[in-house]
């Protein structure tokens, strides 16, 4: 049993590599579009508020899965061709890009009217004022969303081995097919792996929680 | 659009909507599912005998922290192993069903915590069984408020049925691919599918946040009356 | 030399009966290092009417508290009729009692709370027939005429069909006690029952406590601030401070001639 655990750490380790390279990208994405499309649509501009929410609520109103596919499979016909990487990437970025701009939102909206107010008899730009005086209180508002979105995020980079790229869940299943009778250990492993990667997550994501529920945000 | 083809869009639509009387028998078996299972953790988790609380709480984690995917392969996979052989369809929707289960066990946690713990003590005075005051006292009043965030979970687990293509459940996804595996166009089918989800998750969203209003206000409304009721009195 | 002098006014005052309905023997109560209760003797006779008075965090509501079993005794016996409540005599020892142990004692008690505790997702008359239902397993037509003599009791026949959020507080309150009645305790607990309410409605409530008192049949034991309803009402006062009884009588005795120092300067604090 120790042996077939043995046998399988190369596989499993390259697909953990993978997983983990998805999920920083996507990380980073995520959070950037997040903060683009939140913004974007408390715009005073309608058109830029407009193309943020339809952005927003196609990507929160259909499935992950079938935007990964979509982008993998459906963009070569506009001769737009992606690795499967760049694929998994961007769609887990639209998607859950989607989700937490609405947390941004939300966070930037729970600021008191008093703030603008007190920075606009500060003679503030519009821009100095959500630099300088609204994100900075909304940031730490948005923190315990962002935790719990990263480990949602986590759990979704699993989607992308069906478009054949070889993270843990590909690498896993690759394993099995060749070791049907290990199955049990295979999954095993790979829900601990998971498990492992989410861990400091999660360990974050409760710990931002309890800092929001305390007040002292 | 010259790429777009309709006559191939009219081809592959009847076949791709039938599949989603599968996606919404998965999604509904699966809710069913994770609101009785959420129910039975939300409750265990309250029990006195802590081993049961951590170990009830431990589990949860792991299965929340973990992805919804994997948990697929393993019921679908690994169980066959212990002598349980589940079709595509009742592995998707019990892997699917119990992941969503933790989360519907703190949804539910969140709402039996709100009912003050008067109302707990009123019911022992009154010597209510402790299954009468859950059925009679407590429920009644913990599960209301919280069924906009439970309807918000059914419209997660309806865009979460995808993943059982992976087990070869013919649902909505897995019938355009199938579909577009056989003529190279998956233009048509998979964009059939991204609007067929929108057009039954955006309206129900909508409704759900109407309801969370409406409720809102309610509860608002009854405040509001009882801070009247003092400020007359005074 | 306090201390022994307390002993003292306690033998003298406290009442001597050779059945007491609730006996509280050598009970102790802690939280956490927190002594609430230390080792605490009191008795109470069947259709006794006793007064609790005594500062904030005297301990006076988990008093109380420990007889409706929403509070566990760290140590010390409570006995309802000679039988203990938490405990259960096997083979000469006494153990920790089971719920359904529990279940039968707390039969005989009922409680009015602070914060009423009506559950708010019932009509008035659900309020008061659930438990009959349920617990004492009537036929709900039974359970309704006898929640609507308790209603017509405190003065409520008319409002049978509201709900908890549409009544005052004081009619609030007094739907807790005919709730609480309707299982017909052999005794009624009262923790504070208005001190929640506003000021104008504290006589209704109050009325409605004197009225079932003056039947006689329920011992009651009423925790309370109001100094003259109690020097009214009751047939013993009872002082606790620091988790003792520290002094108890006859209302007249308590009130106008009381003995230890720590009851007296209670007393002035009340008055002024
Ligand atoms: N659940 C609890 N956990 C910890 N401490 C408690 C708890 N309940 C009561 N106490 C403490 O026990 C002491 C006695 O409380 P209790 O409520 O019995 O006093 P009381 O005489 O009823 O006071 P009041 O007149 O303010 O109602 C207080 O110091 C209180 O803080
Ligand atoms: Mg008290």
């Amino acid at each position: 049993m120790i042996n077939t655990y043995i046998e399988m750490v190369p596989a499993l380790l390259n697909g953990a590599k993978i997983t983990i390279e998805v999920l920083v990208l996507s990380l980073i994405f995520t959070y950037i579009i997040a903060f683009i499309a939140g913004l974007g649509k408390l715009s005073k501009f309608r058109a830029i508020r407009v193309v943020c929410t339809i952005y927003i609520e196609i990507f929160r109103g259909t499935s992950l899965l079938v935007q990964l596919f979509w982008i993998y499979f459906v963009l070569p016909f506009f001769g737009i061709e992606f690795s499967a990487l760049t694929a998994g990437v961007i769609a887990m970025s639209l998607c859950y890009g989607a989700y937490a701009s609405e947390v941004v939102r939300g966070a930037i909206l729970s600021i008191p009217k008093g703030q603008t107010e007190a920075a606009i008899a500060l003679n503030m730009t519009p821009f100095q004022r959500m630099m300088k005086i609204i994100i900075p209180q909304a940031f730490k508002i948005m923190l315990p969303g962002f935790g719990n979105l990263s480990i949602e995020l986590m759990k979704g980079t699993s989607l992308v081995s069906l478009i054949t790229l070889g993270d843990l869940t590909y690498q896993s299943l690759t394993l099995r097919n060749t070791n049907v009778a290990h199955t049990t250990e295979i999954f095993v492993a790979l829900l601990v792996i998971y498990f492992i990667i989410a861990l400091p997550l999660i360990v974050l994501a409760r710990w931002l929680e309890r800092r929001a529920s305390l007040g002292r945000v | 659009m010259s790429i777009w083809s309709w006559s191939y869009t009219f081809e592959v639509f009847p076949i791709i909507f039938d599949a989603l009387w599968i996606t919404l028998a998965a999604t509904i078996t699966a809710y069913v599912l994770a609101m009785v299972l959420g129910l039975v953790l939300a409750i265990l988790r309250r029990s006195a005998f802590k081993p049961l609380t951590w170990i009830v709480i431990g589990l949860s984690e792991f299965i929340r922290a973990t992805p919804p995917l994997v948990q697929l392969f393993f019921v679908f996979y690994v169980l066959p192993f212990y002598g349980i052989s589940l079709s595509p369809f009742v592995a998707g929707t019990l892997a699917l069903g119990v992941h969503y289960s933790t989360y519907c066990a703190e949804i539910y946690r969140s709402g039996i915590d709100s009912v003050p713990r008067g109302q707990w003590e009123a019911a022992t005075s009154l010597n209510f069984s402790s299954t009468q005051k859950w059925r009679k006292i407590i429920l009644p009043q913990a599960i209301p408020p919280i069924i906009p965030m439970l309807g918000n979970y059914l419209i997660s687990m309806f865009k979460d049925t995808p993943i059982l293509s992976a087990i070869t459940v013919v649902e909505t996804l897995q019938a355009a691919k199938i579909a577009g595996s056989a003529s190279f166009r998956y233009l048509e089918p998979f964009t059939i599918v991204g609007v067929l989800f929108l057009l039954l998750s955006y309206p129900s969203a909508l409704l759900i946040k109407k309801l969370e209003v409406k409720l809102n206000r309610r509860s608002l409304g009854k405040k509001d009356k009882k801070l009247k009721e003092k400020g007359v009195a005074a | 030399m306090l201390a022994v002098r307390t002993e003292e006014f306690i033998g003298k005052n406290a009442v001597e009966t050779a059945n007491p309905l609730v006996a509280y023997k050598k009970v102790s109560k802690a939280f956490g290092e927190v002594k609430v209760i230390r080792d605490l003797d009191f008795n109470v006779s069947p259709g006794e009417k006793v007064a609790i008075i005594g500062p904030s965090g005297s301990g006076k509501t988990t008093l109380i508290r420990l007889l409706m079993t929403l509070e566990e005794p760290t140590s010390g016996v409570i006995e309802i009729n000679g039988e203990p409540l938490w405990h259960k005599e096997v083979k000469g020892k006494l153990v920790k009692a089971d719920e359904k142990h529990l279940h039968k004692m707390r039969g005989q008690i009922g409680m009015v709370f602070q914060q009423f505790n009506l559950f708010p997702h019932m009509t008035v008359l659900r309020n008061c027939t659930e438990a009959p239902v349920n617990v004492l397993g009537m036929s709900r037509k039974e359970a309704e005429e006898r929640a609507k003599a308790m209603l017509a009791k405190v003065g409520l026949e008319n409002k049978l069909d509201s709900y908890p959020a549409q009544l005052s507080g004081g009619q609030q309150q007094r739907v807790a006690i005919a709730r609480a009645l309707v299982m017909r305790p052999k005794v009624m607990l009262f923790d504070e029952p208005t001190s929640a309410l506003d000021p104008e409605l504290v006589g209704e409530v109050l009325d409605v406590i004197r009225e079932i008192a003056e039947e006689g049949e329920m011992a009651m034991i009423l925790v309370t601030h109001e100094m003259e309803f109690a020097k009214d009402v009751a047939d013993r006062i009872v002082f606790t401070d620091g988790g003792k009884i520290v002094e108890q009588g006859d209302p007249k005795e308590i009130f106008e001639n009381p003995k230890s120092e720590r009851l007296q300067s209670f007393l002035k604090r009340m008055r002024s």
